[in-house]
């Protein structure tokens, strides 16, 4: 029995460790000094998709990425950990994509990887923190859907049982196959790399990091091994329409940019003295801010 | 017909959220601004007091779908009533709550009809554009200004061309305002069967465990906040004992929680909740711009910190250097001999 999984996973820029050269000194962002990681929240989702490989006899596990070549890292990342392949979805004509021409995008991409069972991914990434991409996706391919994913419970060839993490409580939602899941960052942390997966997988390559490199020992060994060749798809190779693609079809465009400068109000300031906070509550019985 | 429309979350208790309430009021001031009228969206079952609750808030017209299979809330037959009405009736905006519900059901909303959502904006407001390119303007858009890139930017964001213009905003980001005590609405029941499809109903709800909100430090007029500088649980009970004086809550910030001082439930800022009281006491936070995301709108803001450096000192309108430990007990005791 097949059962394909599919792990929509993003690399990003770590804007939970902005440190003080991550600022210009125009204010602008200096993504150089970013790393990108594994989205944090994608991690999640590829455990999940480990977990029900585990409990379905010939699942496999194929992660998908959208963005520029080095996001093949992604894939590598992903099958040190469990996966068993992957594609990267790159292409110029991508740029300035928002979240619904991304949801386009992967849609078009998923539709090639058809017939699939479940599709897994973060409930956002860090960039954006707008968790849209995973429902518009599941829209555009009229798949239901779990959001806020917290752990599995069962899954078998024709559904898939989900705890949920509200804000005020759980919910356990039994949804039909296909379906897209978001898993959330309560959910399991994704199993470490496996070494023995490392040393086979690392030499996994996109054919355009084929034709860079220039080891011709990794390049024999992936011409001889499918499992180390990762797919890589272009626009034209998604059939998709162009104007629904990157920017232009893109609908909400970015009007301004402010970066976060405080604004310095006239501040009192005041010691510890007694004399200094009875003043301070003083005044702020007096104008009834308390009391 | 292009009015704007607020897509109102019914709660376990079978009201009506308090962030839908905020965004009807937000939701009143973009209509009139526009010179257009307020419409919501209420899908659920049983749904008591529904037009006393709602038309005060300047609620024109309430949609109201009601069936048993409509609540709790699942993602499919709630998305298809609202797209099927916003075909219908072409709304100019349509704005969501941040919560798991909103954030679960308006982007497949946008991506069936194709349109922009902007996710947790911090505040929305009218304004033109001119597309730098082609010169043209575009009238009476909606600014969607929330943070970005880690909170490191604020982004303001519109949607010149296409409708209506999505957005989710946070609960206690907006502020609830009653519009008229008296005013008065219409409300138009659903045929539901019009507007979902059996199909919809695919997925199944085997258990649910919500309990009922334990803390509202949302709702509190004087929050007293500590940050990583408390230095302990213990320290803690100071800002404990000067919240409960002052009729106030305590808050905390993510160090504080991640810390173990605290509870989760307390943390304010990007990643906890957004406040906005008339008095805000920093005990020992230094202020990240995450943790000052979620307070800045704050009345005034007294900085209690031994660091004259600390960045919560510049939002502050108070700054106080020193210990918390020496200044909190002042403060308690002068409250006990003073106030009335």
């Amino acid at each position: 029995m097949s059962f394909r999984i599919v792990v929509l996973a993003k690399q990003v820029p770590d804007t939970r460790n902005v440190g003080k050269d991550a600022m210009k000194e125009d204010g602008t962002i200096n993504r150089a000094a970013l790393p990108a990681i594994y989205n944090p929240e994608d991690l999640n989702a590829l455990e999940m998709a480990i977990q029900m490989k585990e409990k379905i006899e010939g699942a496999e596990i194929i992660v998908l990425t959208m963005g520029p070549g080095r996001a093949a890292e992604v894939v590598r990342e992903s099958m040190y950990r469990g996966a068993d392949g992957g594609f990267v979805v790159s292409d110029m004509k991508f740029a300035g994509a928002d979240t619904l021409a991304t949801s386009y995008t992967l849609s078009m991409a998923l539709r090639k990887l058809a017939p699939f069972d479940v599709v897994l991914c973060g409930r956002q990434a860090i960039d954006g923190d707008t968790a849209q991409v995973g429902p518009q996706t599941a829209e555009k391919l009229a798949l239901p859907q779990v959001t806020y994913a917290e752990s599995l419970v069962s899954v078998d060839a024709k559904s898939v049982t989900i705890r949920r993490r509200l804000e005020r409580g759980v919910e356990t939602m039994k949804a039909p196959l296909p379906c897209l899941i978001t898993v959330g960052s309560s959910a399991k942390e994704c199993r470490p790399r496996h070494a023995v997966r490392v040393m086979t997988y690392k030499y996994a390559a996109t054919p355009s990091e084929m034709a860079a490199s220039t080891d011709e020992r990794r390049k024999a060994k992936v011409a001889a091994d499918k499992r180390l060749q990762i797919g890589e798809w272009t626009a034209n190779d998604l059939a998709a329409e162009p104007e629904r693609l990157g920017l232009a079809g893109s609908p909400t465009k970015v009007k301004k940019i402010d970066n976060v400068v405080l604004v310095h109000k006239e501040a009192k300031s005041m010691d510890t003295s007694d004399k200094s906070i009875n003043e301070l509550m003083q005044e702020l019985l007096a104008s009834h801010i308390i009391g | 017909m292009n009015n704007v429309f607020v897509y109102c979350e019914v709660t376990e208790e079978r009201g009506i959220a308090d962030v839908s309430l905020e965004l009807l009021s937000k939701g009143r001031r973009l209509a009139d601004t526009l010179g257009r009228q307020l419409e919501a969206i209420v899908i659920g079952h049983n749904v008591p007091d529904l037009e006393k609750t709602l038309y005060p808030y300047g609620v024109d017209m309430i949609h109201y779908a009601d069936d048993a299979r409509l609540f709790p809330f699942t993602t499919l037959p709630h998305t298809s009533i609202v797209v099927n009405l916003a075909k219908e009736l072409q709304p100019e905006i349509l704005l969501f709550g941040a919560t798991t519900i909103g954030r679960d059901m308006a982007p497949r909303v946008a991506s069936n009809l194709l349109c922009g959502l902007t996710a947790d904006c911090t505040s929305l407001e009218i304004g033109d554009h001119e597309e730098a390119k082609t010169g043209t303007v575009y009238k009476n858009l909606l600014y969607q200004i929330r943070p970005a890139f880690g909170g490191n930017i604020i982004a303001t964001i519109v949607n010149p061309k296409t409708r209506p213009q999505m957005a989710t905003v946070r609960e206690g980001v907006m502020k609830k305002e009653i519009y008229k005590a008296d005013y008065k609405g219409s409300l138009r029941k659903l045929d539901v069967n019009k507007y979902v499809d059996p199909a919809d109903f695919a997925c199944q709800i085997i258990d649910r465990a919500i309990e009922a909100q334990k803390v509202n430090i949302k709702g509190a007029q004087i929050i007293v906040a500590g940050g990583y500088g408390v230095g302990s649980r213990e320290n803690f009970k100071l800002l404990y004992e000067l919240a409960e004086l002052l009729g106030g809550e305590v808050g905390a910030t993510r160090a504080a929680v991640d810390g173990g001082f605290i509870e989760h439930e307390r943390q304010i800022g990007q990643t906890g909740v957004t406040v906005r009281p008339k008095l805000y006491i920093a005990c020992g936070i230094s202020g990240s711009v995450q943790h000052r995301a979620g307070m800045d709108q704050s009345g005034k803001i007294i900085s209690i910190n031994t660091d004259p450096h600390a960045p919560m000192n510049a939002i502050a309108d108070y700054v106080i250097k020193g210990s918390l430990l020496d200044v909190l007990p002042k403060m308690i005791k002068y409250y006990k001999e003073n106030s009335k």
